[in-house]
């Protein structure tokens, strides 16, 4: 290397040099107004204030809150929230965005118009404008006494949304452990039957093994701790519904508008994704005598969601960065927690790095998982 | 040879009708429509559905709307037929809030300049849409005029009074901090793409850890961020005004997202272009103005316009830092006691100026794609 500015590698290291030299130097400039600011303004720095008593109440949470509680609690509380409605939303926007995009290829002329209509509508507004467009609606619904009663024991009024369910029992939770349980195991069962096909070519039925794992194991642990089935139904008593399950009209608002907001971009992602495979695929497997399902399940879904899964992914890490929106309705996120702790105390820093670090923590979490799953059915090309 | 006959002359029997099932408009039908069982009773059940929703939003939008109230004796707006009439729409809270929903704050008598400011926006990006424009004076245009609609909406010269940025709202608002936030961070995103793709580790670095921070996190954080951190940051007495910081946090934002898209065209384009334009011994910054970044740009062009139509709604999100763009007037128009409970009706209006704006860009953005792709059909 000559020290010239003829010199590529020369050049290349005082460019850098400059460069950071230059970041470096915007950010002590804007650390040292700040830590001067905060003296001159009086405000606390550290974290020292997650452990005082917030005092602001929250009107839903997932674990036990009082306004006594710490601000550490109350931060918390906010994140369950968020990912209450982050994973539930997940779920539907996945289901409602296939079909939409399952109806956009349909081949009657009514129904692809109909799902076209919905997707150009909902992405060509601001979600902001949909979620006050849906709780202006909710809070117009008649009071709990006249409230609309569409189903058998599900009702609508401006206090929420009343659902009936069944009274918790501990059987119900060891049920769930064991569907979980039974989940995995199905999965194990599933991929040693796959293995031993593998070694002597024989086809093996893994869905009856599987279903007796899936359903039967929850089914014989509920059995066995009693059966408890008792079904709470939500009735009038005053002026409000007593039991039942309550979706608070904030989350109902908030769900319903990120729902149908990204299922529109998921029914794109997945209509380019089926229209990704080749004709020829459909058709070769046929000349194999595969019948529809199966061709469907081993030929076409795996290679379209080698196209979806990416797109999908940064729609499943808007979806969670759109909740944030919640603080616009009122819903008790992290956001909207942060923030009202950041104006209690006066440390906006460190309830802006608080945001920050959760979004990024699930943003990267969401990546990595998705990362993963897609270098797991990527083409291994030879 | 005498027994040879003349040839009889072949004529070919009439065409005969094509099936009247299988053709025209009945076979449309029967193909679309009607092709199986499952299909009829689809279309059915979608059809009576259709046909019995859109009746209702007739009725509720038209038939029982009313359109204009009363104005009490203490300067009040007498709503009281509205909220007897349930069944239909009360477009009074447009017809009487349009002017404060459109252009927020500003001085009444003055509101023809946000109205002149917001058809030059409109002209902007007629033009900008033009292809025929497509050239360097376009940047000229721009700059001139941004710097018309400048003028026209502080004043303070040529006669005009000048207006603080405190009263400006709706429309403008909205179509300022995309327009302005999409000026500055275009060629910020083309910066931080070449940065991205640079050899110098250092440059990349900064480029990636910047993209990846900020696409990691929600607009809101950013927002935030401008209105309560900002002004931390900066030295004593130094105050910058909150729509400007939020415009700076819109332009950082747009940046990241763009450089994603710009970058994705620059990966798109053949290795031979970049060793050709070695091979011409051209330096870095010829062969990136002169080769690279004229066709790589025009590979993304769709995608950049599926992203400006996301940074125009994503503007709205300046609602929870309380400035009164278009969807924040929106919402405060209805917190005059007189007009509460009517936000679909307001709702409904705004969206459908989104509509307007979101619908014409994705539309031109689909008709760019065909056009563009031409070559490759065959």
């Amino acid at each position: 290397m000559r020290l010239s500015w003829a010199d590529e590698r020369f050049r290349g290291i005082v460019w850098q040099v400059v460069i950071v030299g230059l970041v470096v130097g915007v950010i002590w400039w804007l650390w040292l107004n700040t830590t001067h600011n905060l003296r001159t303004r009086n405000i606390a720095t550290g974290f020292d204030f997650l452990w005082r008593e917030a005092g602001l109440p929250i009107g839903e949470s997932l674990i036990a809150y009082t306004p006594a509680d710490s601000y550490f609690r109350a931060l918390l509380t906010g994140l369950l929230n968020t990912l209450k409605v982050a994973v539930v939303g997940i779920v539907l926007a996945t289901m409602f965005g296939t079909l939409i995009g399952i109806a956009k290829l349909s081949k009657n002329w009514l129904l692809s118009r109909i799902a076209g209509a919905y997707v150009e509508i909902i992405r060509d507004l601001p979600l902001l404008l949909q979620l006050l467009f849906w709780y202006a609606l909710m809070q117009l619904l008649p009071g709990p006494r006249q409230a609309l009663n569409p189903l058998p024991g599900v009702f609508l009024s401006n206090r929420g949304t009343k659902l009936p369910f069944i009274q918790w029992e501990d059987a119900h939770t060891a049920a769930l452990a064991a569907f979980a349980l039974g989940c995995v195991a199905a999965w194990l069962y599933a991929r040693a039957r796959r293995a031993a096909q593998m070694k002597d070519g024989q086809p093996r039925l893994v869905w009856p093994g599987a279903l007796v794992l899936i359903l039967g194991l929850p089914a014989a642990v509920w059995g066995a701790m009693g059966a408890p089935f008792q079904p709470d139904v939500p009735v009038l008593r005053g002026f409000n519904f007593q039991g039942g399950l309550t979706l608070t009209p904030e989350y109902a608002a908030l769900l319903i508008g990120l729902v149908t907001y990204t299922a529109a971009f998921i029914a794109e992602i997945v209509r380019a994704g089926i229209l990704a495979v080749n004709q020829g695929q459909w058709e070769a497997s046929q000349a194999l005598g595969l019948p529809p399902g199966r061709t469907l399940r081993l030929v076409v879904l795996p290679q379209a969601l080698r196209v979806i899964i990416p797109p999908m992914t940064s729609q499943f890490l808007n979806l969670t960065k759109n909740s944030s929106l919640a603080v616009a309705i009122g819903y008790p996120d992290i956001v909207s927690i942060a923030n009202t702790t950041l104006n209690q105390t006066g440390q906006a820093i460190e309830g802006i790095a608080i945001i920050m670090l959760v979004y990024l923590t699930i943003s990267l979490s969401i990546s990595l998982f998705m990362n993963w799953y897609n270098a797991k059915i990527a083409l291994v090309e030879r | 040879m005498s027994d040879i006959t003349a040839p009889t002359r072949f004529t070919p029997s009439a065409a005969r009708t094509p099936p009247l099932l299988t053709t025209g408009p009945i076979g449309w039908l029967r193909a679309n429509l009607f092709s199986s069982w499952l299909s009829t009773a689809v279309t059915l059940l979608l059809g009576y559905l259709l046909v019995r929703w859109a009746m209702g939003f007739v009725d509720w939008a038209f038939v029982k709307a009313i359109w204009s109230v009363e104005t009490g004796a203490d300067g009040r707006p007498l709503t009281q037929p509205c909220r007897v009439n349930r069944e239909g729409a009360c477009w009074a809270v447009v017809t009487e809030n349009h002017r404060f929903i459109l252009f927020g704050l500003y001085p009444y008598d003055e509101q023809w300049r946000p109205l002149v400011a917001c058809i030059l926006f409109v002209g902007l990006y007629i033009v900008s849409a033009m292809r025929r424009f497509w050239r360097k004076e376009l940047a000229l245009i721009w700059a001139v005029t941004l710097t018309v609609i400048g003028i026209l909406m502080w004043g303070g010269v040529f006669g005009l009074t000048f207006v603080d940025q405190e009263r400006w709202g709706g429309l403008p608002i909205t179509l300022i901090l995309s327009t302005f936030g999409l000026a500055f961070a275009f060629p910020l995103a083309i910066l931080v793409a070449l940065g991205r793709r640079s050899n110098l580790p250092a440059v990349k670095i900064i480029c990636v850890l910047y993209v990846e921070l900020i696409r990691g996190v929600p607009l809101i954080s950013l927002l935030f961020m401008a209105s309560v951190v900002f002004p931390l940051f900066l030295p004593e007495g130094l105050n910058i005004d909150k729509l400007l910081r939020a415009q700076v946090a819109v332009i950082l934002f747009a940046g990241a997202y763009l450089a994603e898209v710009v970058r994705g065209g620059l990966q798109a384009l053949p290795r031979g272009q970049y060793e050709a334009a070695d091979a011409l011994g051209l330096s870095y910054w010829q062969k990136t103005g002169f080769i690279i970044l004229p066709q790589a740009l025009r590979l993304v062009i769709p995608p950049l316009v599926n992203t400006f139509i996301g940074f125009f709604k994503d503007t709205s999100l300046v609602l929870i830092i309380g400035i009164y763009d278009l969807t924040n007037a929106a919402k405060t128009a209805i917190v005059e006691p007189a007009w509460v409970g009517f936000g679909p009706e307001v709702y409904v209006f705004v969206g459908l100026i989104y509509l307007v704006f979101c619908f014409a860009m994705s539309k031109y953005s689909q008709g760019l794609e065909a056009d563009l792709n031409r070559h490759r059909r065959r």
